[in-house]
């Protein structure tokens, strides 16, 4: 098992390993699969050469606010669902089921005019708004909320208590270990962006990552590819280190992802 | 059943947010891509005409994007293909004598952190012509000369590895957790019944299994035809000569690099065709599927 396993990740540790080589050394034949000498003037040439820093910093803003951005959203809707009855409900429901028939690819042309029209071009706005509704998070709330015994939100009737302030004391503590299943998935998904974000958003102030490291390939001459492995390396970090640290609220997530 | 909150404008104000952002990001664009899709839009957007279906028509007879059709489906049939029957074996396998399995799930979950694009630069690494360690792999052991940069084949065959390969720890994870809830005693059974290792995984496991392979397929054929882009933009910019030039790829240089864009949205809607029908048939079988326990 272990040997299959290595297998499977060899390309990601054999990428490392470029990434601390210098060409000298990986050229050289028969390979070596030993790490280099010069694995942080690699990530220096690469930071350099990219403006890594801008990138990252970029790409964090973007992540961030997109995975806090639905997990608000997802929240208080499906409180709504829930907890109320009201006109409209299941088409409401189904308006936002919707958008798993909606990608990006779908809708590109007129969504990339209506933030033109916006003046949303190289805007954060841009790079984010579009994201904040997620079907998969109402799901996720609602699917969770179902569980929660009424005797509850009786007894915080009873109390006198509003639907609000239920809401606080009661709901969002109990949704704590979802958000952060929610948070680690929609991370990774912003923090992976492409397409979105190379038509609205290709411009110094506001490209991610993703895009940027596109400009280490993009050369005449041949690919110094221990400065490209360097830099995608630094680009994965930030992902996979959440990742190992909230694994166990991914794993329950994606659990959920089986049951839909 | 919950209970209920007797509020009449609460709800409303809570779904606020997320419709509005539903009706003005999904639903009017959508729309909007179909109305353009019957249109002839001048590059700068001031002239439309109506020309009925004349992009589709137009569409079906460009040789272009016949080639990306063509395309997109290989490649589709390729990352799910290997990318299933892969996983499902070493599930197998590892189901076998599974001790430790958090700790492999643990290294099985890296890939996920991946980006396509970033995947496609380890492979494309990997491959590369002169330095690659398959390619070199390629060439002592079947004679191949690998270049992925001139060779439109072995383009679409790289690309396809390299998307296949981000998918494997994932689609691993959910069969190994399927195998886990399959009756054991079943298993025990036919094997006391003489019932070979080979014939118990066809005959049981591969069935038993059905609902999780399906969950797997529609999951990566919606990736390999809508989630790939970054890939294909990183690494071969759909060439060389339009070899590796997938649906959205095309869409993506008709609308953009073109600004053909009543002739782009045509090709939206084709898209959309293509994901209703799997989202479809995910609801169809998925919703109504068998849960052995």
């Amino acid at each position: 098992m272990l040997s299959v396993m290595i297998i499977l990740l060899f390309p990601m540790i054999y990428a490392f390993l470029i990434a601390t080589q210098t060409p000298a050394q990986y050229y050289q034949f028969p390979p070596r699969f030993l790490p280099g000498s010069s694995f942080f003037e690699n990530i220096h040439t690469a930071w350099d050469r990219i403006n890594l820093g801008r990138l990252l910093f970029n790409t964090c803003v973007v992540a961030i606010s997109v995975a806090i951005g639905k997990i608000i959203l997802s929240v208080t809707a499906a409180f709504a669902f829930v907890y109320f009855n009201f006109k409209g409900k299941a088409f409401f429901f189904i308006t936002i089921l919707i958008t798993h028939m909606l990608p990006l690819p779908v809708r590109i042309v007129p969504t990339f005019e209506l933030i033109d029209q916006f003046n949303w071009i190289n805007t954060f706005k841009g790079l984010t708004i579009p994201f904040f509704a997620s079907a998969t998070g109402v799901l996720l709330f609602r699917q969770l909320y179902r569980t929660i015994p009424p005797s509850l939100a009786d007894a915080a009737r009873i109390d006198g208590a509003g639907p609000l302030q239920f809401f606080w004391s009661i709901v969002i503590p109990l949704s704590k270990t979802n958000m952060a299943a929610l948070f680690l998935i929609e991370f990774i998904y912003m923090w992976n962006q492409y397409l979105w974000p190379l038509i609205i958003a290709n411009a110094d102030r506001t490209r991610v990552v993703q895009i940027g490291l596109k400009q280490l390939v993009d050369t005449d001459a041949a690919v110094d590819w221990h400065i490209v492995m360097a830099g995608a390396l630094i680009a994965t970090l930030p992902p996979l280190i959440l990742l190992i640290i909230m694994q166990r609220s991914l794993i329950e997530g994606m659990s959920f992802y089986e049951e839909k | 059943m919950q209970t209920r909150f007797p509020n009449k404008t609460l709800p409303y104000l809570l779904l606020a947010p997320s419709v509005i952002i539903v009706f003005i990001f999904f639903v009017i664009p959508s729309i909007q891509s179909l109305y353009l899709s019957f249109y002839r839009v001048s590059p700068l957007g001031n002239k439309k005409i109506f020309i009925g279906l004349q992009n589709f028509i137009r569409l079906f007879h460009d040789p272009g994007y016949l080639n990306s059709i063509v395309t997109s489906f290989k490649f589709a049939i390729f990352v799910v293909a290997l990318g299933l029957a892969v996983s499902m074996g070493v599930a197998v396998v590892a189901n076998q004598r599974l001790r430790g399995f958090g700790a492999y799930r643990t290294l099985l979950i890296w890939p996920y952190a991946l980006s396509p694009a970033i995947a496609g630069l380890i492979w494309a690494q990997m491959m590369d012509p002169n330095i690659g360690l398959t390619s070199h792999l390629l060439k002592t052991l079947f004679g191949v000369h690998f270049n992925y940069q001139t060779n439109g084949q072995q383009a679409l065959f790289f690309i396809s590895v390299a998307a296949a390969w981000k998918m494997l720890g994932y689609n691993i994870i959910f069969f190994l957790a399927g195998l886990q809830s399959l009756p054991v005693e079943l298993l025990e059974a036919a094997a006391i019944d003489g019932a070979g290792a080979w014939r118990r995984f066809w005959k049981i496991t591969f069935p038993m299994l059905s609902p999780t392979t399906f969950f797997l397929f529609i999951m990566n054929t919606l990736y390999a035809f809508f989630q790939v882009f970054g890939l294909v933009h990183i690494t071969t910019e759909g060439g060389p000569g339009r070899a590796t030039d997938i649906m959205v790829y095309k869409l993506y240089r008709d609308g953009f690099e073109g600004m053909n864009t009543g002739y782009a949205s045509a090709q939206s809607i084709i898209l959309l065709i293509m994901v209703a029908t799997l989202t479809i048939l995910q609801f169809r079988y998925a919703g109504s599927r068998v849960h052995y326990q």
